[in-house]
């Protein structure tokens, strides 16, 4: 194995990881202060007996979270060094004011929620979990702008090898990215279909449980809350999902045609095919829906991998628009911006001295082979497919929720209502993982889509820090404390889970603040 | 040429130097706040096993930091995002050639936080105990790395160059691709460097001792008190050592015209990091608690300071090979060498001036709502409750 197959491993590894945390600390510490702010307004005790077991259920999540995510801020530099350098002038900003602005807001403001409970007035306390949840949302902002800018590398110019930002105006360009504006959307709304099948499936269960052990009414009611809230959430969610998702596509059909072909399964079109008429593949070999893809996409835009790779080798890398001239006024993005085909050049001739080219040049090297500008047919069908299909499957559980517990109804304990328990929380989990699997294997073999491709961002390796042993012994160490945290997180998810409401006499009715002696109602 | 020999590159104006060593700065503040303040959540951490006769006693400590170590964690966060927006190619030289390093930093603050948020959620000796331990180990292997690393910044670490592909990387020097890694595994283990990583640890368990001197009472602040006169002491010995042997043996921002410059400001710096240390010491026995903690505080800011002051402006580079390692004709100074376009600078500028003082507001505010001393009547024995239960 190269070091940089350790090194994308690695990479995609802590990052699935982090992200199984992410979606659910946007959406559960919305979903608390939505808890908290209707206690605060009705003053009603369930919706407060909620806030503080989901607000727990939040907190043992955010741990996670917060533990997994500094290792994000580090490893581009550490295994991407010189991806680092290349993109840092734009890059870089987006992670300083994600540190700036919104991870000092999210920390601070958790801390006084957590230990503000009876110090703070119910009006600060309540602010402080909604600036803490804004916090998770404004983080979400800035690196989602970021992997976006890599995807869609818009407001740049390319000076003396690397990447510079264009202007104030280039930052503008940046944070108006398209790609960036529905990626964003797509993720908060996967979020809120992350949290909103969590809080389905947990209120659910319990309430089922509750009913059975014959338990107190105000569980019931509590419970009940609680899985209504959780199921309109995951289903609004889920159209959302839906909605941006397919803005997203039609986006990268622009942006990165070789992506979605290989999404949808256009590796080649026949020449007896009916172009106007492209069917969509559901499974390799099964085809439905004559005229799908063009409805989808745009009548013109359906070209296959085999198309693309030609025109990349008679043009080199080129977005659509160059081509055809379509490039309405000349936004950033839409045009190549300045240097970028100088560096085209300074790259089809370094490929050209190692091994590949971005056109097999014999000349400078017998071995030479061209560049293939294509991401795998295989991971990018399947991933499109999964994300799609499992995260349906959990918007198929929320309205399932709603329907057999309409009208105040309570099911009865089985099969059913127990595997549905297990699975709810989990799709979305794995839909997400398969969403940006999707995302990232599609930009291959790019690590700035069109710009940098992946072989060159690797650290360099004169002290051996980046030998593949080195490399593999520190994944295998990742993994391990990762796995290790994820059964101690489980336990203790399950645990409180378990627990359920808390206790009449573990809810204030008054604010406590003031008497110094009075024991902290939530401490570690 | 202008006046002033930092020019590096030409074409390199001193309008365009100015962000860049406004940013050096701005980042030294960053690592001086991250010191300051998480520098007594390490020391908590690392006591954690050693201190507190009962787990009551032990909660005492853990919630005393409670609500603050994420906040204070940030700092770090921002360092390193602000190194990237600032200089990419310093961020990126810096954290590929330390590596191993680095990543036993990142093993130590993932164990750490984990601990202090899972610590309380599981009312048995075992599950505490292991807990205490990791957030020990975890606060440990950072302190004792970002020691060592510090040291080696102050005394400068080899210079080498490695080959990257023409066409990326900041240096086109002679066509040759060449960046900037910080070389010399073994030199990372040079007594001074060892010296340097001793230091941090004691320190920063003095640090941890004195702020639990000054967030609680009774018999927690009493075994603090006594741990911070002990290894306090220690302390102040590796940080005689630490600055004289620095100062003297390396000198600060050497091959500049600034090396004079910078030397006086180290001297000072160092030389008042010993005095606030000693008097945190002396003002810790006198039973002024706020008082031992400021001096106990400044001695980490002042001794920071000494190392950024070295640092400035080679980054920790051994400054007397840097051309010739480059392939430049004569050595530059490597801070304009690695910093980012003036547009990014300019804009990052912008942003820090309007929200560095609202942050600094708010954790303020933080510190004055928990701003009382925590003692075992706020904690509620749950061991007790959940062995009543079983």
């Amino acid at each position: 194995m190269s070091p940089e197959t350790v090194a994308r491993w690695q990479f995609g590894i802590t990052t699935v990881y982090h992200f199984l945390f992410v979606p659910l600390t946007i959406s559960l510490s919305l979903l608390t202060a939505v808890l908290q702010t209707l206690w605060t307004k009705s003053g009603n005790a369930a919706y407060l007996r909620l806030t503080k077991f989901f607000g727990k259920l939040f907190l043992i999540n955010f741990a996670m979270g917060v533990v997994t995510g500094i290792v994000q801020e580090f490893q581009f530099g550490m295994n991407w060094s010189e991806y680092s350098r290349f993109v840092g002038d734009i890059f870089g900003a987006p992670l300083a004011l994600e540190a700036l602005i919104a991870f000092f807001l999210e920390s601070t403001f958790l801390g006084l929620w957590i230990f503000g409970w009876g110090r703070l007035s119910k009006g600060k306390h309540l602010m402080a979990i909604w600036l803490g949840s804004v916090g998770t949302l404004i983080s979400s902002i800035f690196i989602i702008a970021a992997n976006a800018w890599m995807q869609n590398p818009v407001g740049a110019t390319y000076v003396n090898g690397h990447a510079e930002l264009n202007g104030f105006s280039g930052f503008l360009a940046v944070l108006t990215n398209p790609v960036f504006l529905t990626q964003w959307c797509h993720t908060i709304c996967a979020s809120g279909v992350t949290g909103g099948a969590f809080m389905t499936a947990i209120a659910l269960h319990k309430l089922i449980q509750t009913k059975k052990a014959d338990g107190p009414d105000k569980d019931l009611k509590a419970y009940g809350i609680g899985t209504k809230l959780g199921a309109w959430v995951l289903v609004v969610a889920g159209l959302g999902t839906v909605v941006t998702g397919d803005l997203l596509g039609k986006q990268m059909v622009q942006t990165q045609p070789a992506k979605m072909a290989a999404a949808e399964g256009l590796t080649t079109i026949a020449a007896d095919q009916d172009r106007e008429n492209m069917p969509f593949t559901i499974l390799p070999g099964v085809s439905v829906f004559p005229g799908f893809l063009n409805w989808l996409y745009g009548a013109d835009k359906i070209q296959s991998t085999e198309e693309l790779q030609a025109q990349f080798l008679a043009n080199g890398y080129r977005q659509q628009c160059w081509v055809d001239g379509d490039c309405g006024t000349g936004k950033d993005g839409s045009k190549p911006a300045d240097g970028q085909l100088t560096l085209q050049a300074e790259f089809a001739d370094g490929l050209n001295a190692m091994t590949t080219g971005y056109k097999a040049d014999a000349a400078v090297n017998p071995d030479a082979e061209d560049f293939n500008t294509i991401p795998s047919a295989t991971i990018e069908f399947w991933t499109f497919r999964l994300m799609i299909g499992i995260g349906l499957l959990a918007v198929l559980g929320g309205l399932l929720a709603l329907i057999v517990t309409w009208g105040g109804k309570v099911p009865k304990a089985g099969t059913i209502p127990s595997i549905m328990a297990v699975a709810l929380p989990v799709l979305p989990l794995v839909a997400n993982s398969f969403g940006w699997i999707f995302t990232e294997m599609g930009r291959q073999p790019w690590i700035v889509n069109g710009v940098l491709p992946t072989v060159y961002a690797i650290s360099p390796d004169p002290t051996l820090a980046h030998s593949t042993p080195i490399l593999l012994l520190t994944v295998v160490l990742y993994t391990v404390i990762y796995a290790a945290l994820a059964v101690v997180e489980v336990k203790l998810l399950l645990k409180y889970i378990k627990i359920g409401l808390p206790a009449d006499e573990d809810v204030p009715t008054v604010d406590l603040g003031g008497d110094p002696d009075a024991p902290l109602s939530f401490a570690y | 040429m202008s006046n002033l020999s930092l020019i590096a590159l030409e074409g390199t104006a001193w309008g365009d130097y100015k962000l860049a060593v406004l940013w050096f700065i701005l980042i030294g503040v960053l690592w001086v706040g991250f010191f300051f303040l998480e520098g007594f959540d390490f020391g908590v951490g690392m006591l954690l096993p050693f201190m507190g006769k009962n787990d009551v006693e032990k909660r005492v400590m853990v919630n005393a930091i409670g609500p603050h170590w994420d906040g204070n964690e940030v700092w770090l966060l921002t360092a390193g995002g602000a190194t990237f927006a600032a200089f990419a190619g310093w961020y990126a030289s810096l954290f590929s050639s330390l590596y191993l390093p680095l990543f036993l930093v990142l093993v130590g603050l993932i164990l750490r936080g984990v601990s202090f948020e899972y610590r309380g959620k599981q009312p048995t000796a075992t599950w505490r105990k292991s807990f205490d331990w990791m957030a020990a180990i975890g606060s440990f292997l950072p302190t004792l790395v970002l020691g060592v690393g510090f040291a080696n910044f102050l005394k400068g670490v080899v210079i080498t160059a490695a080959v990257v592909p023409e066409s990326i990387g900041m240096f086109q020097v002679g066509g040759a691709g060449l960046v900037p890694i910080y070389d010399g595994f073994w030199g990372l283990f040079h007594p001074y460097c060892l010296v340097g990583g001793l230091l941090f640890v004691t320190l920063f368990v003095t640090h941890g001792a004195l702020f639990l001197a000054v967030k609680t009472t009774g018999s927690v602040r009493d075994q603090a008190k006594a741990i911070a006169e002990k290894v306090g002491l220690v302390a102040l010995v590796l940080l005689l050592v630490f600055v004289v042997w620095g100062n003297i043996a390396y000198g600060a921002g050497r091959g500049t015209n600034l090396t004079s410059t910078m030397m006086v400001f180290a001297w000072i710096a160092g030389v008042l990091a010993i005095a606030t240390l000693a008097g945190a010491w002396y003002f810790n026995r006198a039973g002024r608690d706020g008082l031992a903690f400021l001096c106990g505080g400044l001695a980490v800011v002042t001794m920071i300071a000494t190392v950024l002051l070295h640092m400035f402006p080679n980054l920790g580079f051994d400054s007397s090979v840097v051309g010739q390692a480059l392939g430049l004709p004569s050595a530059p100074d490597v801070l304009p060498l690695l910093k980012n376009s003036q547009t990014t600078l300019t804009l990052m500028t912008y942003v820090a001036i309007v929200m560095t003082p609202i942050v600094i507001l708010y954790q303020i505010w933080t510190w004055w709502v928990f701003r009382r001393r925590i003692s075992t009547a706020n904690i509620v024995d749950d061991t007790k409750k959940a062995a009543r239960a079983a």
